[in-house]
C-alpha cells in the first residue's frame, strides 16, 4: 500500500494527523479517504473545483505531481505520497 | 458606544474590550492567520472569523463564547465547473463582506466574495449557497472586472431594516446593485456615478465602490467613498451626487462610516489618489461631514502629522454613537472618543488592519 506523509504545517489544523497507509487507486480518492477520517482537511489540499491549491504540493516518490488539475498522476503500490505546503508569503 | 471592537488583520482575529475607562486586548485568535473580515452577529453575539490561509484556502470559523472557542464551517464555495471567465474556474478566492440577515430572518446570513459571487445561508451559516441570479447577471462576465483585487468582489451588503429582502450590494468593479425580493432579482443603481478610469465612463457597470454604507436613521440615504470621490444618494440608490472636495481632502480614499443618529453626519479617511495611496502630504486626517456632504472638516488632533504613509482600508474605519476607531495598513489603531475631533493611540504595533468593528 502506498503512504500518505503530511505537512508539519496541516497538523496545525488536524492534530491525528499521521503517516497513512491507504489502499486508493488515485490522488483524488486518497483525499476523500482522508476527508472521511479528517473531515474539511480536503478543502485545505484541493479547492472546490478539485485542482491543487496554488501554494500546496503533492510529491510521489520526491517527483512534484505534473497535474495539478485533475490530479491523474499515478503512483505505485510502495509510493510515497507527500502532501506539504509550498515555501511563500512572509 | 458598544465596548467590543472587532479587528481582522493580517497576522490574526484581534478583540478589544473597554473597560475600567480604557481599552484592552480581550482575544487574540488564529495568531499568524490572515483574517479578512472579523464580523460580530449583533443578533447572536456570534464572532465570525474569515481566514485567508495562503496555501490552505478561504476558511470560515465561529465562536458563540467571545473567541475563547472556535468551530469551523464550510466556507462558501462555488459549484462545480462554474467559471469567472470562460476557461477560468470559479473558487472562493476571498471573503470580503459579512452581514446577517436581520430581525425577521434569524437565521440568514450573506457573504461576498472575490470572484464575485454572493452566497446565502438559511441555516445560521452552516452552509452557503451561491445567489445564482446575480452569478448569471448578464453584465457579469463582461463588464465586471477586478478593482482592488485581481476579479471583481463583493465588498458591501447593506440589508435594510425596514424590509430585510431589499439588499444593496457593493462591487469593484462593478457598481451597487439592488435586489427587494432577498436575490432573486437585481437592478443597477450607478446612475450618477463616474468612472473616470474606463474609456466609457457612463458605462452601465465597471464602477468601483470602495464601501458602500446606509445611514442608521434613513436607510434609504446610502453613502460610499468611491475611487472617484464620495458619492450619496438619498434615494435608495437611484441617483448618486458627488459630495466630495474636488481639492481634497475629501476625495479619494477606501472607508466612509455615518453616525448611528444623523443621516447626515459620516467620516471618511483621506488617502492620496490611486497613483500612490499613501497618506495625504504624509500625514493622517479624518474629515467629518455633518451636513450630508455640503462642507468638510478635517480632524488631525492626536493623529500622526508628519512622515506617515498608512492608509485605512475599506472595513477599518467604525463608529458607535460619539466614538470612533480605525485601524491602518501599517499597523496602527486610533480612538476617538468625541466624533472624530481629537484621537487617541491604541496600538502602533499590530499588523496590517483589514476590518474593524463595534460589537456589544
Amino acid at each position: 500500500m502506498a503512504t500518505v506523509k503530511f505537512t508539519y504545517a496541516l497538523k496545525k489544523f488536524f492534530s491525528g494527523l499521521k503517516d497513512t497507509a491507504t489502499g486508493a487507486g488515485t490522488l483524488s480518492e486518497i483525499l476523500n479517504e482522508m476527508d472521511t477520517s479528517f473531515p474539511g482537511i480536503r478543502s485545505y489540499i484541493v479547492d472546490e473545483q478539485g485542482s491543487l491549491r496554488k501554494h500546496v504540493n503533492i510529491f510521489i516518490d520526491g517527483r512534484l505531481i505534473n497535474d495539478r488539475i485533475t490530479l491523474r498522476d499515478s503512483f505505485s503500490e510502495d509510493s510515497e505520497i507527500y502532501i506539504i505546503q509550498a515555501l511563500s508569503g512572509g | 458606544m458598544q465596548p467590543t471592537v472587532l479587528l481582522g488583520t493580517r497576522k490574526g482575529f484581534i478583540a478589544w474590550r473597554f473597560s475600567n475607562n480604557r481599552w484592552q486586548v480581550e482575544n487574540l485568535s488564529f495568531e499568524g492567520s490572515p483574517v479578512s473580515i472579523a464580523y460580530a452577529d449583533a443578533r447572536t453575539g456570534t464572532w465570525w472569523a474569515c481566514l485567508d490561509h495562503g496555501h490552505w484556502g478561504v476558511k470560515l470559523h465561529r465562536s458563540n463564547d467571545r473567541g475563547n472557542t472556535w468551530e469551523e464551517v464550510a466556507a462558501p464555495a462555488y459549484p462545480e465547473g462554474e467559471e469567472i471567465k470562460e476557461g477560468i474556474p470559479a473558487t472562493t478566492r476571498y471573503i470580503w463582506a459579512m452581514a446577517n440577515g436581520g430581525k425577521n430572518f434569524h437565521s440568514r446570513l450573506w457573504i461576498g466574495t472575490d470572484p464575485g459571487g454572493l452566497f446565502m445561508s438559511e441555516d445560521a451559516g452552516n452552509s452557503f449557497q451561491l445567489v445564482e441570479s446575480l452569478w448569471n447577471h448578464p453584465t457579469r462576465k463582461e463588464g465586471w472586472f477586478g478593482g482592488g483585487r485581481d476579479q471583481p468582489g463583493i465588498h458591501s451588503i447593506v440589508v435594510d431594516p425596514r424590509n430585510e429582502n431589499r439588499i444593496h450590494i457593493g462591487i469593484s468593479c462593478a457598481g451597487v446593485f439592488e435586489t427587494i425580493d432577498a436575490g432573486k432579482t437585481w437592478e443597477i443603481r450607478n446612475k450618477g456615478m463616474r468612472a473616470e478610469f474606463l474609456p466609457n465612463p457612463d458605462a452601465e457597470t465597471g464602477y468601483d465602490p470602495h464601501i458602500l454604507v446606509a445611514a442608521p436613521t434613513n436607510p434609504d440615504i446610502l453613502w460610499q467613498q468611491n475611487h472617484c470621490g464620495i458619492f450619496r444618494s438619498i434615494d435608495a440608490g437611484r441617483n448618486w451626487m458627488d459630495v466630495g472636495q474636488a481639492d481634497g481632502p475629501a476625495n479619494f480614499g477606501f472607508a466612509i462610516t455615518v453616525a448611528d443618529d444623523n443621516a447626515d453626519q459620516a467620516w471618511v479617511a483621506p488617502a492620496n489618489s490611486d497613483m500612490t495611496r499613501t497618506a495625504v502630504k504624509g500625514a493622517l486626517c479624518i474629515c467629518r461631514t455633518d451636513d450630508g456632504g455640503k462642507s468638510w472638516k478635517a480632524f488631525r488632533n492626536g493623529l500622526p502629522q508628519e512622515n506617515c504613509f498608512d492608509i485605512v482600508y475599506r472595513h477599518a474605519l467604525a463608529s458607535s454613537g460619539d466614538a470612533l476607531m480605525f485601524g491602518t495598513t501599517t499597523g496602527n489603531l486610533f480612538f476617538s472618543p468625541d466624533r472624530g475631533e481629537n484621537w487617541q493611540v491604541l496600538n502602533n504595533y499590530l499588523p496590517m488592519v483589514y476590518s474593524v468593528q463595534f460589537a456589544g
